[in-house]
């Protein structure tokens, strides 16, 4: 096992097995049984020395401040994003009411870039989404992060929160995904075309 | 088309309900409302006199996906025209709106001439 990846039952039974072979054999050994067994021996030392580095993880400092400050400032992110984007748009609004002491010509053109404005400033909701899609990942890693050390250890894994009653997921729920990467969803026009062909 | 409509916008990030409204008024819709969750937007739709509908898909606890099924499964409000707006752009989440009824689908980021080219289509329909 490479060092520092997890130590599970699995190689805890690994372990034990190794070290009882090396204990009920003696006597001469063939060459090959000796590089078997030191092959062996040199497993179970990685195995051993794994366990150790993983118990001695500081995952109070991970739990406890470096997770909760990562998702704090992804939550100030959104914020302060929010707020740019709710003073973005008084301005437009301001730039609209001017739309009636304009000429037509004038007027047109401001429209256009107001809205150009909206459109661009509805990234606000889709980097809301990849945020919400990043603090959801950070907290599966601390959970699992915990109990790996737990395991390691030999310390009881955290608990679980209270377990409330879970309702089944709804098809809306089960089916939301959120923003895809680019390239990775569907297009308008392909949207258009699959909704055409139910018609 | 009849722009005099009461529009229904649902959606959980106020910019952006803040932004389709904007839109709507300068395709001349003054008559808007807002909702931030499908809970919401079902009880308005109830108690209301709604002409559209423009919701997004991903808000808790009543998705837009739920929302559009208890639309289509009241006897009141089954035949009123539902746009979803939204990011969930797999091609399951497509078929999935439009089994439950959906009237046209638009992903974000979206623009505001497909917004207008989408509402024409549906109350054309409607």
């Amino acid at each position: 096992m490479p060092d520092g990846a997890q130590a599970g039952p699995d190689e805890d039974r690994i372990e034990a097995a190794v070290r009882a072979v090396l204990v009920s054999m003696s006597g001469d050994l063939t060459a090959k049984e000796a590089a078997l067994l030191a092959e062996l021996e040199a497993l179970g030392r990685t195995i051993a020395r794994a366990k150790a580095e993983i118990a001695q993880l500081s995952v109070d400092d991970i739990t406890g401040a470096h997770i909760p400050s990562a998702t704090d400032e992804l939550d100030a992110i959104v914020d302060h994003t929010a707020q740019a984007t709710n003073e973005i748009l008084d301005a437009c609004e301001t730039l609209e009411k001017l739309e009636a002491e304009v000429p037509p010509a004038a007027a047109e053109a401001l429209q256009g870039a107001v809205t150009r404005i909206y459109e661009a400033c509805s990234f606000q909701d889709i980097t809301g989404q990849r945020i919400s899609k990043v603090v959801s990942a950070l907290k599966a890693i601390e959970s699992r992060v915990e109990a790996a050390v737990a395991n390691a250890s030999g310390r009881p894994a955290p608990a679980p929160a209270a377990a409330a009653p879970v309702a089944p997921k709804t098809e809306g729920q089960e089916l939301a995904n959120g923003p895809q990467l680019p390239g990775g969803g569907t297009s308008q026009e392909e949207i258009d075309r699959l909704l055409a062909s139910f018609d | 088309m009849d722009k005099n409509i009461n529009v229904l916008i649902v959606d959980d990030y106020r910019t952006m309900l803040r932004i389709i409204r904007n839109l709507l008024k300068q395709l001349d819709f003054n008559n808007v409302d807002e909702a931030t969750d499908g809970q919401e937007a079902l009880a308005k739709l109830r108690a209301g006199n709604f002409g559209l509908v423009i919701s997004d898909w991903n808000m808790a606890p009543m998705t837009g996906l739920d929302l559009l099924k208890e639309v289509r499964a009241d006897a009141r409000l089954k035949n009123l025209p539902f746009i979803m707006i939204t990011a969930e752009s797999k091609t399951e989440n497509v078929v999935a709106a439009k089994q439950a009824g959906v009237s046209n689908y638009i992903v974000k980021p979206f623009n505001a001439e497909t917004l207008k080219e989408k509402i024409e289509k549906v109350m054309v329909h409607a």
